[in-house]
């Protein structure tokens, strides 16, 4: 190597996200799950013991799956692997980087192992990604170093409803913070909880320091292209696959549908024949304890 | 007649949006993206950004955008992958034979020939342009090589003697990328290949 040569630089880490712009990011339980992701056009997978609405149903303390389990959808798909550690779960997330899984997702779809502090992603050659539901919580994670934010949405639901709120109100924040005096910077730093110099890149331009995808409630072709309108870059979608009536055809569907979320009458092509979508859920009547979103800060 | 010249970016999926930027600090070009057979109607050049190579060929295949821009190439009009793009170029993938490429440049290459994500870099190295040797930046991240090169193929960058970007005629490929760094010279090259 040459003496100039960096390994995980924040440029190779943000670069990462940067590629999978526009694409698919599916949960995937086992290989025969990532095969078909992989074949269907995902351009990533997160390899998850037990998909979102599992996790609901089951109850319990919901813990980063068995290294045996990412290991092996590691060696059968070329795309990228992802897996989630709790939030503030330090050892989970070294065992994940260890194994050499292209993003670990600090992922409040787990329980949270920390109920004060998030990881110092900063001390990780690995990159990371972070859920968020409002700006400031997304600029918190990026000050940890988050190479990448995704609205968190309410997973497991096949409710789109809380990814849009988030979505929705992240934007909203941004327009704000973009639209300011300068001297109004530092106490929206302060209402908002976030670092300081992080609020004037926004300030400056218009945007997240780092790629903005959209995770929580995707069921269906049209609910991934809705989060792409609403400025999402690319789309997770947890349950709302593998808990489909035809996998395979709502992955390939939904994969078509966040390419060609411009296109309203390729999207009505994608979305026909598609079987039963994931039963959803009504996040107004679950109480809240079971809400996921919540989690963090 | 137009005199600026428009470039496309496939914009399907990957880092287009960092390509067309890039793009629009050179003089005289106008980006645009590429998501259908109609949108290269009006393109003079294409580009194939980074993204990840097996979900961008699944892609144009389902749009017929693969036949069309293979139409294109083959009479002529310049086209320039980066990573991903160098892969959908490529005559054929090393370790998966059955991946379907565009089969316009006749190299073999090898996906993530340096490592997965944590063993990403980057570094400086030289690349020949224009009869110029230029150092830049190159930024590689679950990087391909080339392991075979056809005859007509010109070597325009080495890294750690693995080969990173190469060029036959019209068609231009690098492992590598240059529209993550704000260096605008491989894109300028490029440029230049449409009038010339």
């Amino acid at each position: 190597m040459s003496i100039n040569t960096k390994k995980s630089t924040w440029r190779t880490r943000i670069g990462l996200a940067e590629m999978l712009k526009g694409g698919v990011i599916m949960d995937v339980a086992n290989v025969d799950q990532a095969v078909i992701a992989e074949e269907a056009g995902a351009v990533a997978v997160m390899a998850l013991e037990r998909v979102p609405s599992d996790i609901r149903k089951q109850g319990g303390v919901a813990r980063m799956s068995d290294p045996k389990m990412i290991r092996e959808v590691m060696a059968a798909v070329t795309i990228p692997v992802m897996a989630k550690c709790r939030i503030g779960h330090i050892a989970e997330a070294r065992i994940l980087e260890s194994l050499g899984v292209d993003f670990v997702d600090e992922s409040e779809v787990l329980t949270p192992a920390d109920e004060e502090n998030h990881i110092n992603k900063l001390d990780f050659k690995v990159p990371f990604v972070c859920g968020c539901r409002n700006l400031g919580e997304a600029l918190r994670r990026i000050g940890e170093g988050a190479a990448l934010i995704r609205t968190k949405g309410e997973a497991g639901t096949g409710n789109v409803v809380e990814a849009v709120r988030h979505m929705r109100t992240l934007i909203k924040d941004i327009r704000r913070i973009h639209s300011m005096e300068a001297d109004e910077l530092m106490a929206a730093a302060k209402e908002m909880g976030a670092p300081y110099d992080l609020v004037q890149y926004v300030h400056e331009n218009g945007k997240l320091p780092v790629p903005n995808f959209s995770a929580g409630g995707v069921a269906t072709p049209a609910d991934a292209a809705l989060m792409m309108m609403l400025g999402a870059e690319s789309v997770f979608v947890g349950s709302g696959i593998f808990k489909s009536s035809d996998p395979r055809s709502r992955a390939r569907a939904i994969v078509d549908a966040v390419t060609h979320y411009k296109d309203p009458a390729m999207l009505a092509k994608v979305s026909e024949d598609l079987g039963d979508a994931m039963p959803g859920l009504d996040v107004r009547t679950m109480p809240e304890e079971e809400l996921m979103a919540t989690r963090g800060w | 007649m137009n005199d600026r010249a428009r470039v496309g970016v496939l914009a399907l999926q990957g880092d287009f949006a960092a390509h067309i930027k890039t793009l629009s600090s050179i003089p005289n070009v106008t980006a645009s993206e590429v998501r259908t057979p109609d949108d290269l109607k009006n393109v003079d050049a294409l580009i194939l950004p980074g993204g990840e190579s097996t979900t961008i060929i699944k892609l144009l295949q389902r749009i017929d955008l693969d036949s069309a821009i293979t139409q294109r190439v083959s009479t002529g009009m310049p086209v320039f992958g980066t990573c991903a793009g160098m892969i959908v170029l490529a005559n054929e993938v090393e370790e998966a034979p059955n991946q379907p490429t565009l089969k316009l440049l006749d190299i073999g290459v090898a996906r993530n020939a340096f490592g997965r994500q944590i063993d990403s870099f980057e570094a400086d190295l030289t690349v020949s342009l224009n009869n110029s040797v230029e150092t830049i930046r190159g930024v590689f991240i679950r990087a391909p090589y080339a392991t075979r090169i056809g005859p007509n193929v010109e070597v325009l960058g080495i890294f750690n003697d693995k080969i990173v970007a190469v060029r036959d005629k019209n068609v231009l490929a690098i492992a590598f990328h240059p529209e993550l760094t704000g260096d605008t010279s491989i894109h300028s090259y490029f440029v230049n290949m449409i009038t010339s």
